[in-house]
């Protein structure tokens, strides 16, 4: 139990994919102008990153590992991420429409989305068992989720602010607003070792 | 014919940088460009793939029907990668442990798929070959010069020597996360000064520039892309 804690806790604030391992940053400079798109947005890849974790974890385990073919990785789990999001699409779209209107334009930006195929790999190179896995990659899209709404807050400050100069305005302010906003997750290293240490 | 294919070339060098024009490819970016070896590894391998897929891809671009080109694309793509990942593994292992899960992430490249999509599909082999190289020519320069401020600069070394009259001033803040979006930022503003703020806006080369553009349902219709209102609008299109 401690050890799916930590592992939760260090994905979410310590090693933020987001703000220390750059994953995800498209969506992260893209989607995040308005509050509630960003919320939209995190909880879409959350629900992703969990769900693909626990079909591409068997797969590893049980098909391509036993057949010896773990070269392959890269593109079973790309396939399996695209048609997973597909999936989850046309299932939300017929039995749940009112999610789907929510959080349906969202789901095909996260095929691209480097953070799922990251965390995917990341989980099988970590050598975490299926349990561990879920908790890492739902940690990491609680992370990813924080990481947004947070930024989305910052940004909608900067967002029409005449008092930032010319050739700053647009993306480079918001990338230094990124930037500062990373820096204050790094006040989180630590944490982990001495709440759990 | 000769200067047309020259221009194709250079273009992605400045005019059309990948990285700080485009703004494609981000992730890379601000992840390997900790140290100059990695920065460079990362962009010659990118640079691979990219030349492999967007001939590939310009091989085959009347033969893979257009509603199932994206899949197609990306198993193209992935195949690639895998091919670059196996032989750095064999050749040069350590670069292979160095560049660890970005490696296998070049396939979600924002600026491969890009590429594929804005050029690859509509021109010759040629052409398409000649696009990847300054592509990949533009982003190797890139990651150079973002690793070389921050190596040289946060860790007071260059491509692992160690420089010893920087030793005092260095600045470690800029070899870690906040540091790469720094970097990055005033990066990007200092190209717009240079280009005095002629570069295409994202808005003005439409959604094909968009990195999310190969997902977007409303891409294929040629709409130019401009946030919440393009996303509002796609709730209808889905």
């Amino acid at each position: 139990m401690k050890t799916l804690i930590i592992i939760l806790m260090s994905s979410i604030l310590v090693n933020n994919y987001t703000l220390s391992k750059f994953l995800g940053i498209c969506p992260f400079l893209g989607v995040s102008k308005k509050t509630d798109q960003a919320t939209g947005m995190g909880i879409a890849v959350t629900a992703v990153m969990v769900v693909a974790t626990a079909v591409t974890w068997p797969i590893q385990t049980y098909v391509l590992d036993t057949l010896g073919i773990g070269f392959l990785q890269t593109i079973v789990f790309i396939l399996v991420i695209a048609t997973l999001v597909q999936f989850v699409e046309i299932v939300l779209k017929k039995y749940i429409p009112t999610l789907h209107k929510s959080l349906g334009v969202y789901l095909p930006l996260i095929t691209t989305n480097c953070a799922v195929l990251g965390v995917t790999i990341n989980n099988i190179s970590d050598g975490y068992n299926f349990i561990e896995s879920i908790f890492s990659a739902l940690g990491c899209g609680l992370g990813f989720l924080l990481a947004m709404v947070l930024f989305a807050g910052v940004r909608s400050v900067l967002e029409g602010n005449n008092k930032i100069p010319k050739r700053l305005q647009g993306l480079p302010i918001t990338l230094i607003a990124a930037s500062i906003v990373s820096l204050s997750f790094m006040g989180f290293g630590g944490i982990i070792e001495n709440l759990f240490g | 014919m000769k200067s047309n294919k020259m221009k194709i070339l250079t273009n992605g060098i400045l005019k059309e940088n990948p990285v700080l024009v485009l703004v494609l490819g981000t992730c890379p970016t601000l992840a390997v460009t900790t140290g100059i070896v990695s920065a460079i590894s990362m962009g010659l391998a990118t640079l691979a793939v990219l030349v492999c897929s967007n001939m590939a891809i310009a091989a085959l671009r009347n033969i893979i029907s257009d509603k199932i080109r994206i899949p197609a694309y990306i198993v193209l793509i992935a195949g690639f990668v895998t091919a670059v990942q196996m032989l750095l593994q064999a050749y040069l292992p350590d670069i292979y442990d160095m560049l660890g899960v970005y490696l296998a992430l070049i396939v979600v490249n924002c600026i491969i798929l890009g590429r594929a999509e804005m050029f690859a599909n509509k021109n010759s082999v040629t052409d398409s070959a000649l696009d990847g190289i300054g592509m990949g020519i533009g982003f190797t320069l890139t990651l150079f010069v973002m690793a070389f401020i921050r190596e040289v600069f946060g860790n007071a070394s260059f491509a692992g020597i160690a420089i010893p009259f920087l030793e005092p001033f260095k600045l470690p803040i800029l070899t870690s996360a906040p540091g790469g979006f720094f970097v990055f930022g005033i990066l990007i503003a200092l190209v717009g000064i240079i280009t005095n703020g002629e570069y295409p806006k994202k808005k003005s080369f439409g959604c094909e520039g968009c990195p999310s553009a190969a997902s977007c349902s409303k891409a294929k219709s040629g709409i130019p892309c401009d946030g919440a209102k393009t996303e509002e609008s796609e709730v209808e299109a889905v």
